[in-house]
């Protein structure tokens, strides 16, 4: 074998494996680029708008706004609320999250039906200005550090059940949360998955939700990703503000402490 | 007056207990955790409640919370799950590798959305590297690339082949059987794919022809 | 009543530089809703811009156009304190017009 062949052959080899590997890093960083274009111009900036006008609007048969809504830190208290979501509540007795505080909140000041909303799907009715008010509310804690109240025995109890529930496996696949979210840089075909068990992976996950879905083409609230997990991993169906879904909040909230919320932030 | 003042008593009696107690106990949060989970789901499309109910392997590997189970109680686990190997009753382990590719890619089947006619997927590429082409992988589970090449399977129903053969059926049919709080679905115990696909699957991995394996 | 568009227009030195965010379902006409009727289409035909009564800016979009659709386009001229005029229609008729100043 000749030099000249010998040569012609290596690049030709040279050249057959490099795309392979080339593309692969291409794959990600062209993800990152993608991801970087669109972080200006959010569209849950428009959910942030809508759901800020409807905080302040007289709505449902009393006929009223939800300014006197307490979200944790007071009566009408927005800001800083979201990253002490959730947490026990004395009205109602009970460990709440966001959506489940709303619900509190549109039933008790404007009196709408609260069981109502609940079973509305996603997306149509009332559901849909529950986007937009996730949106503003926690759009008001954006940049904040997790600080959910552990003191009252409820809390307590929901973080342990959270963590209970966050570890139980079932369903045919025998899935957990944990099945994707309990290590260190996995993910599931290129999506990339955070470690919920702790931090910085918590915060990621948890404090990035709501979310605006580019793919759906809607924001989505953390109940509803909840329940797109729940049907990925072949569970029967969660209800809306279920005391599983907060307590799985309460769980991811406290691995959350100290880690700053991004959310309405934007996903693929 | 009276009235109030007893009132008062009973919250703020509860509000002192309810505040210094202190972490809840394994038995409280148990049952807290059995409510929870028997109040908070329903039925939908296809996915009923029976779901729910955790065989002695998902029991144990839930209890353990992502920790190793102890030895005794892994290999018991381990021993149940390999009884429940069904191979073939033609003796043929291996089916089209083309076949198995499809049921490697496709994520569908058996969530509430889906239809109970509907053919299911493995989701294969969801957790493993399987061909060299398809890049949209994930890294849950080991790669799978050049699977039987790496173990020196040139001829899949050869005698020297069987032990690595008979492996990938049984790990392929129920994951537990060897590892027993594998994160990999049961596919052959669970029903999730058929007999056929599992072969197809086989091929994808063993057969010296496959795209897996150049 | 469609969502008022978020604009943020920024002067540095002479050259301006405006980001629009548009609230428009932008349906292209393609797709089946569940019970496979196909969703008509409704989208952005035009949209431009003006300042000091000048047009700035002029696109014509179609459906290829995405749900939400976000623009950044920038021109010379102006200062902090103008204003800057947007203004869409869509295949329905349907307009919409949103201002910002320029900081």
């Amino acid at each position: 074998m000749n030099n000249h062949f010998t040569w012609a052959l290596l690049s030709l080899t040279a050249l057959l494996i490099s795309p392979v590997a080339s593309a692969q890093k291409t794959t990600a960083e062209g993800i990152a680029e993608y991801r970087a274009m669109l972080a200006d111009g959010n569209p849950a900036e428009l959910y942030e708008a809508k759901g800020e006008a409807l905080w302040k609007q007289a709505r449902g048969p009393k006929n009223a706004s939800l300014e006197k809504c307490d979200l944790g830190k007071g009566a009408g208290v927005v800001k800083g609320a979201f990253v002490e979501l959730p947490r026990f509540f004395k009205d109602t007795q009970r460990v709440q999250d966001l959506e489940s505080r709303l619900l509190t909140c549109m039933e008790a000041q404007q009196g709408l039906n609260a069981l109502e909303i609940a079973k509305t799907p996603f997306g149509a009715g009332e559901q849909k200005n529950i986007e937009s008010l996730v949106a503003y509310i926690s759009g008001e804690s954006r940049g904040m550090k997790f600080n959910l109240p552990q003191a009252h025995a409820q809390e307590k109890l929901m973080y342990e059940v959270g963590k209970k529930v966050f570890y139980l496996r079932a369903g045919p696949m025998d899935f957990s949360c944990a099945s994707c979210h309990s290590e260190d840089n996995k993910r599931i075909r290129l999506q990339d998955l955070p470690n919920l068990t702790k931090q910085p992976g918590a915060s990621t996950g948890f404090g990035s939700w709501p979310a605006y879905r580019v793919s759906a083409g809607d924001l989505w609230s953390m109940q509803r990703r909840l329940n797109d997990c729940y049907r990925q991993q072949r569970f029967p169906y969660p209800g809306y503000a279920s005391d599983v879904t907060v307590a799985l909040g309460v769980y991811m909230g406290v691995k959350s402490k100290d880690g700053v919320s991004t959310a309405p932030a934007l996903k693929r | 007056m009276k009235k109030v003042y007893l009132k008062l008593s009973a919250i703020a009696a509860a509000a002192l207990v309810a505040g210094c107690a202190l972490t809840p106990s394994a038995q409280d949060i148990d049952l807290a955790t059995a409510k929870a989970m028997k109040s908070s789901f329903r039925e939908q499309g296809n996915a009923k409640l029976d779901r729910l109910t955790l065989d002695a392997s998902n029991q144990a590997c839930s209890d353990s919370e992502g920790a190793a189970l102890e030895d005794k109680l892994g290999k018991a686990i381990e021993e149940a799950n390999l009884k429940t190997v069904k191979f073939p009753a033609d003796g043929k382990l291996l089916g089209s590798w083309a076949e198995g590719e499809r049921v490697a890619q496709n994520g569908r089947g058996l969530t509430w959305t889906d239809s109970a006619t509907a053919v299911n997927g493995g989701s294969c590429y969801n957790c493993h590297q399987i061909s060299k082409t398809e890049l949209s992988y994930g890294s849950i589970g080991p790669s799978l690339y050049n699977y039987g090449k790496l173990r020196g399977v040139t001829d899949p129903t050869s005698v020297a082949s069987k032990p690595i053969v008979d492996y990938t059926w049984g790990k392929l049919w129920n994951s537990k059987a060897y590892n027993a709080c594998s994160g990999m679905p049961r596919f052959g115990h669970a029903n999730i794919l058929t007999e056929q696909q599992i072969k197809d699957v086989m091929a994808l991995l063993l057969d010296p022809k496959s795209p897996v394996n150049q | 009543m469609s969502d008022p568009m978020r604009i943020r227009a920024q002067a540095q030195g002479d050259k301006t530089t405006v980001r629009v965010l548009v609230g428009h379902e932008m349906e292209s006409g393609q797709r089946r809703d569940a019970a496979g009727k196909t969703v008509p289409a409704w989208f952005i035909q035009s949209i431009s811009a003006t300042w000091n009564g000048k047009p700035v800016m002029s696109a014509q979009w179609g459906p290829a156009v995405s749900k939400n659709p976000f623009m950044q386009f920038s021109f010379k001229g102006a200062k902090a304190g103008d204003k800057v005029i947007v203004t869409w229609i869509d295949n329905r008729g349907e307009k919409r017009t949103d201002e910002a100043v320029i900081t």
